[in-house]
């Protein structure tokens, strides 16, 4: 068996621009969102690998690949030895109930009909794996685990009535019924209150140790991947711009993107106060991103080549990959 | 010292619904200063937005202030008649929100925006000077003045937001408060939009009401600090004592369940529990049921609101 659950190679995801009627007939020419533009990276089993960026840089936009939620337009994803494209619908559903997925919105992703037992217990009656009072057991140990407690008492009640803890909880348990091998998180705890969230990322790291699991974790909030990411990739617009172990990574960044976001980061303390030298500008615009390396227009450190020549992913030290022409360490 | 530019008094609000009474915030008393930046910080519910549209007389009904006082500039705003609120909500007290995009019209250029809002409270200007002012002003904002004349929709995120500020100094307002002013941007965006926040601060002397629940922000931006927690002010000091040594056991536990970027040692304090239902609080002290150091009285008594150090006040049963 390969070390690695994900193997991603070359995936690329163009999203056709909708064009209005008279903009059609003037132009033929199709203009596409690159919301992913060429990516690698590998998942190990029992890590949690972390996906940063600022929005628009395609973070969820790979989550929802790997889950093959979206198809790739280009490149191939495998999990665990699997090649995803080469699977039929039917064989694609039974694998996805080795990989789930948790949203940043739990109140959107549950039914507001459904009893919360029977929001958690659902994918066991969609597998057939247990109905009736099995099923119910099962759901009741489940909750348990993930700290809703008294399960009884949750059971039958609907999302509106429990708090967003709570909730997120609930799309916790649901995910792990079905004992799958990937989470995909996406922003699991940006929608929590402050002195909630410390708790979830705590519970999810135990749930990882208890299922084996795996997660890729996608954010915005580089302090919070800190807390549970083993490895990291930061993403700007489509493509990746450095890789590595969180050491690696937030200790020695070594491309000015990455350094720019991680001074960025508003730091819970007034005494770390100062004036930080940011990127000037915002991201640019997916549809016609620039030409060369993508961050260039707003780099502070950008030569001649960086607008002509794009910069290849490179190994800088043992699994630390840099893409960048000049490279200032921190 | 000279007079603070607001001061509240044992302010309540009331939300009535089908199934009771919300207090939404609870016997607040609170003072901001001329030129200071006061952050009010605490989780969603805890009734800090609620505050902050109160001072500005907006409360969504059913929404009501129950009973307090609010003085802005030394005159009573509870008072006010509905002329004499409009006037002062424009001119006076300017807003940030979360989302800017709700804020501006789309209909309207941004050079439209400013020029309208210098003229309405300065209708000596003649058009052509105010447009000059709005040109100096986004220039200013960091926003190249070729972008005068676009609309919000054509503007990024960060841009409007400056736009909001922008407005807020054409009126040269007294007091500006800002909800949660960077919750919508990117990492990058909101470092910059914070640095010229504290710039243009330090330059006209702003005095800015910071809403946020985020304590990066805070400790970034505020001079002072106020928390609140399920309706009531749980703890107020200037910034840096109140972040060393944080007094109430919640203002300590939410300080330190924040990850910091900047910390090798990564253990965060977790709090159990979450934050009480409104319409049934907990006796006596609101967070003894989360609270690790709970006594006794705490189950019973609510603790007083009250000066512990100077210029450090604190609601809790240990001090």
């Amino acid at each position: 068996m390969s070390d690695n659950l994900v193997e991603v190679r070359g995936l690329k995801k163009w999203f056709p621009v909708q064009k209005g009627f008279i903009e059609r007939l003037v132009t033929r020419e199709r203009q596409f969102v690159h919301a992913v533009d060429g990516i690698d990276f590998q998942i190990r089993h029992g890590e949690v690998f972390g996906l940063a960026g600022e929005s628009g840089s395609g973070k969820t936009t790979t989550g929802r690949l790997i889950l093959r939620l979206v198809e790739p337009t280009e490149g191939s994803i495998v999990f665990d030895g699997v090649n995803l494209a080469s699977l039929g619908d039917e064989e694609m559903r039974r694998l996805r109930q080795r990989m789930q997925v948790i949203f940043q919105d739990p109140f959107a992703s549950l039914n507001p009909r459904m009893k919360i037992g029977d929001a958690i217990g659902h994918s066991l009656e969609i597998f057939k794996v247990a109905t009736g009072e099995e099923k119910r057991q099962r759901v009741l140990d489940m909750m348990e685990r993930v700290g809703l407690t008294p399960a009884r008492f949750f059971y039958d009640k609907y999302p509106h009535q429990v708090s967003g803890g709570q909730r997120q909880r609930i799309v916790l348990a649901r995910a792990l019924m079905l004992h799958p091998d990937l989470v995909v998180a996406d922003e699991p705890i940006a929608m929590a209150d402050v002195s909630v969230r410390a708790l979830l990322l705590d519970l999810m790291l135990q749930l990882k140790e208890e299922f084996n699991l795996t997660y890729l974790f996608i954010t915005h909030d580089l302090a919070t991947a800190k807390y549970i990411c083993d490895r990291i990739a930061i993403m700007y617009l489509g493509l990746i711009c450095e890789m590595g172990t969180l050491e690696q990574v937030y200790r020695h960044p070594q491309h000015p993107y990455t350094q720019a976001l991680l001074a960025a980061v508003p730091v819970p303390d007034p005494h770390a106060r100062r004036v930080k030298r940011l990127p000037k500008g915002e991201i640019p615009n997916p549809i016609n991103p620039p030409p060369g390396c993508r961050f260039h227009p707003r780099c502070p450190h950008a030569t001649a080549i960086c607008s002509v020549e794009g910069p290849s992913l490179t190994e800088v030290e043992p699994g630390h990959l840099v893409a960048c022409h000049t490279r200032f360490p921190a | 010292m000279s007079e603070p530019v607001v001061e509240i008094r044992h302010l309540n609000v009331d939300y009535p619904t089908r199934i009771g009474v919300v207090r939404a915030v609870d016997d607040v008393s609170l003072t901001i200063e001329r030129g200071e930046v006061l952050g009010l910080v605490g989780e969603s519910g805890c009734g800090k937005s609620t505050l902050g549209m109160a001072l500005l007389r907006l409360l969504r009904p059913p929404g009501r202030i129950a009973g307090g006082q609010v003085f802005f500039n030394g005159r009573n705003l509870l008072e006010l008649g509905e002329e004499e609120k409009r006037l002062l909500r424009g001119e006076r007290i300017s807003m940030v929100f979360q989302d800017p995009m709700t804020c501006l019209n789309p209909l309207q250029r941004v050079s439209d925006h400013l020029v309208e809002t210098i003229r309405t409270h300065r209708p000596e200007v003649s058009k052509k000077e105010a447009r000059a002012q709005a040109a100096e002003l986004i220039d200013r904002l960091g926003i190249m003045t070729e972008r005068l004349d676009d609309y919000p929709h054509q503007l990024s995120g960060g841009m409007r937001q400056r736009v909001m500020i922008g407005l807020a100094l054409a009126l040269n307002a007294d007091l500006i408060i800002a909800d949660e002013p960077t919750t919508s941007l990117d990492v990058i965006v909101e470092a910059q939009f914070l640095e010229l926040l504290r710039e243009l601060q330090q330059q006209f002397n702003l005095t800015i009401l910071l809403i946020t629940h985020n304590i990066g922000v805070v400790a970034e931006l505020a001079d002072r600090v106020a928390v609140m927690y399920a309706a009531k002010l749980v703890e107020l000091g200037d910034v840096y004592p109140l972040f060393d040594a944080p007094l109430h056991p919640y203002t300590r536990g939410l300080l330190r369940s924040v990850p910091n970027i900047r910390l090798t040692d990564d253990d965060l304090e977790i709090m159990s529990g979450v934050p009480p239902d409104l319409y049934n609080p907990p006796p006596g002290c609101r967070f003894h049921p989360r609270c690790a150091q709970v006594m006794d009285r705490c189950r019973l008594e609510e603790p007083p609101f009250r000066e512990v150090q100077p210029g450090r006040s604190v609601a809790c049963w240990l001090y």
